[in-house]
């Protein structure tokens, strides 16, 4: 098994080493960041949102965020918790996140109020990254993924691409996202389990009719293995690129620990990367499952 | 007017100068955290554990978190020494601090050869990682027992002419022992300690919260029995001792200097605060102009234990 760092296409989303005769600055920050707002957006998310530093602010799509969760009773949540970047606006100096409250660290979350203030990391990993000369790209997400994407859409409608989300819930009151794709002008088809229209054999069809379009110049997606599977299919059979954000359990989000690895395949051979450093986003044709 | 007062934080540890005693641990430091911190206000860089042979590391999950500690199974994945050698020693050759090359091998002699081999310019120190399992005593670790820490110690001692810090695995039944071994051999130094070996286990499933199985403890809650054995192995050897385990605060590294520890490593609290050497460094410093301690030295075993007390301690330094 080959561990070698991949060489990335992609832009680095943080800035290269300074020289040590340079002044040097930090390109990630953890801070006291001031909540604005913590609220519930349906019956299972919520949106956080906080006041924070030009270095924060300058989260790029598809970064991450390590929160440090205060203490819910009864609970201790040691290591930071990795939340994808929902929104980051370098004017207002502010980062968002969506969060559905899942374990130790989530109810942590819950319980802050606005005006108190959370110890926030990042920007960290390496996120999505837009080609110019795409006209038209395709975003499918299924849960949380979809919070992962949002970012795309004002990246999108600032470089003047335009944006078809296919996106995928339980049920259409559990969708997220859609408002925010459609105020910057994304076209957004809802697909769900109760109306059973979220298989994949459907999510396929919908993109093979974006393709004939000729409306789908990338692929960008997280939150299924499926839809990931289904996408890299199309991938190879009409030669376009993807780019998909991954998840793994983390424990420092800057690659120091190794604990987050998975195995991508890169040209035939497997080789070992950090979810956190080398990702989280990766090209969706070395992405395996 | 205030008086001009400046502590001096340098610290010599085993043949090595530090301009302060704040390094990382072993494991839990890597290039990219220079996006987080100066990596010139450090004492010393600590290299990830380097191993001859190509290793992938353990099966996922890797870590596992308990209240004030996290147990980690990662399994030292190693690209081996070539590529240590072209890609991540020449990374550090732009910065100040010295760089402090973490080695294991399953043999004392595989020990030694890499020791050898990694005996090069810009490398400023061994540390040679003993707590890991020696294959020729059926996978006990080398610094288990004092007779297989002498063994490694002493080959590795021939093998290199660098400063040569040995790290001390905490489980053993006599780590003071082992450390006055290891001083026998030729060590410069000694790290105390490593993660405690340990196990958690997942009750909506039964099985281990490890892919590994079992997996080291670390972070604050080690703290006070590492802090203790410090005490013990200070007591024993008159080479410099490194303490580490647990370290968040500068206070954490004050008490294990007051126990004896002539420098500390930083390392899971690192993953909690990225900047925490940086703010143990700080804290340090603002200790000594407190209490106006001019030199960082000066704290070095500073733990006041009254005579009586002392004798009621013997116990935990037995005679040899």
């Amino acid at each position: 098994m080959s561990l070698d760092h991949p060489s990335h296409q992609m832009q680095p989303a943080v800035t290269p080493p300074a020289s040590p005769h340079a002044p040097w600055k930090p390109s990630i920050v953890a801070e006291l960041a001031k909540v604005v707002a913590n609220t519930a957006v349906n019956a299972e998310y919520r949106h956080l949102v906080v006041d924070c530093s030009e270095v924060a602010a300058s989260a790029q799509p598809g970064q991450f965020f390590q929160l440090l969760c205060p203490h819910p009773a009864g609970e201790q949540p040691f290591l930071r918790r990795p939340m994808s970047l929902y929104g980051a606006d370098p004017a207002t100096r502010q980062v968002e996140f969506l969060y559905k409250v899942t374990g130790a660290g989530t109810r942590g979350l819950d319980m802050i109020k606005s005006g108190e203030h959370l110890d926030i990391m990042g920007p960290l990993g390496t996120g999505f990254t837009l080609d110019p000369k795409w006209r038209h790209i395709v975003a499918v997400g299924r849960g949380a993924g979809l919070a992962t994407l949002a970012p795309l859409a004002k990246a999108a409608k600032a470089s003047g691409t335009k944006v078809t989300a296919i996106f995928s819930a339980r049920r259409p009151e559990l969708l997220v996202s859609v408002d925010l794709f459609k105020e910057h002008g994304a076209e957004v088809v809802p697909v769900t389990d109760s109306e059973q229209t979220s298989g994949p054999g459907n999510v396929e069809r919908i993109l093979r009719g974006l393709i004939a379009q000729d409306k789908c110049d990338a692929f960008f997606t997280c939150g299924s293995s499926r839809l990931m599977r289904v996408q890299q299919r199309l991938a190879i059979e009409f030669g376009l690129p993807g780019q998909v954000a991954m998840e793994q359990q983390m424990a420092c989000g800057i690659g120091l620990c190794y604990c987050c690895v998975r195995d991508f395949n890169v040209g035939g051979e497997i080789v070992n990367r950090r979810v956190c450093w080398d990702g989280p986003v990766f090209d969706l044709l070395e992405a395996l499952p | 007017m205030i008086k001009p007062f400046s502590i001096d934080l340098s610290v010599d540890v085993g043949g090595l100068k530090l301009r302060n005693p704040v390094m990382p641990a072993s494991g839990t430091f890597a290039e990219g955290l220079d996006k987080v911190i100066d990596f010139n206000r450090l004492g010393a860089f600590v290299t990830k554990t380097v191993t001859r042979e190509l290793r992938a590391g353990n099966p996922l999950p890797r870590v596992v978190e308990r209240p004030g500690s996290l147990i980690n199974a990662i399994g030292i994945p190693s690209k081996g020494v070539p590529h240590f050698i072209e890609k991540i020693i020449p990374q550090y050759a732009a910065y100040e601090p010295p760089l402090v090359v973490s080695i294991s091998a399953p043999t004392a002699e595989g020990f030694a050869s890499l020791a050898a081999e990694l005996t090069l310019p810009g490398v400023s120190a061994i540390e040679a990682n003993i707590s890991c399992p020696n294959i020729e005593e059926d996978g006990k670790a080398f610094a288990m027992r004092p007779e297989s820490a002498e063994k490694v110690t002493r080959q590795l001692r021939a093998a290199t002419k660098l400063p040569l810090w040995v790290k001390l695995t905490p489980n053993t039944g006599d780590i003071a022992e082992v450390a006055r071994a290891t001083e026998a051999a030729g060590a410069d130094a000694v790290v105390v300690a490593n993660t405690f070996l340990s196990m958690a286990i997942d009750l909506k499933t039964f099985k281990p919260c490890l892919g590994n199985v079992m997996g080291g403890l670390s972070g604050p809650a080690i703290k006070p029995i590492v802090l203790r054995q410090v005490f013990q192995c200070a007591k024993a050897i008159k080479i410099p001792v490194i303490g580490c385990g647990g370290i968040s605060t500068a206070e954490d590294a004050i008490e294990y200097m007051l126990a004896g520890a002539s420098a500390v490593q930083v390392g899971t609290a690192t993953f909690l605060q990225p900047a925490a050497m940086i703010s143990v460094i700080d804290g340090i410093e603002m200790f000594c102009l407190q209490r106006e301690i001019s030199r960082v030295t000066d704290l070095v075993h500073g733990v006041v234990i009254e005579e009586a007390d002392d004798q009621d301690l013997a116990w935990l330094s037995p005679p040899t």
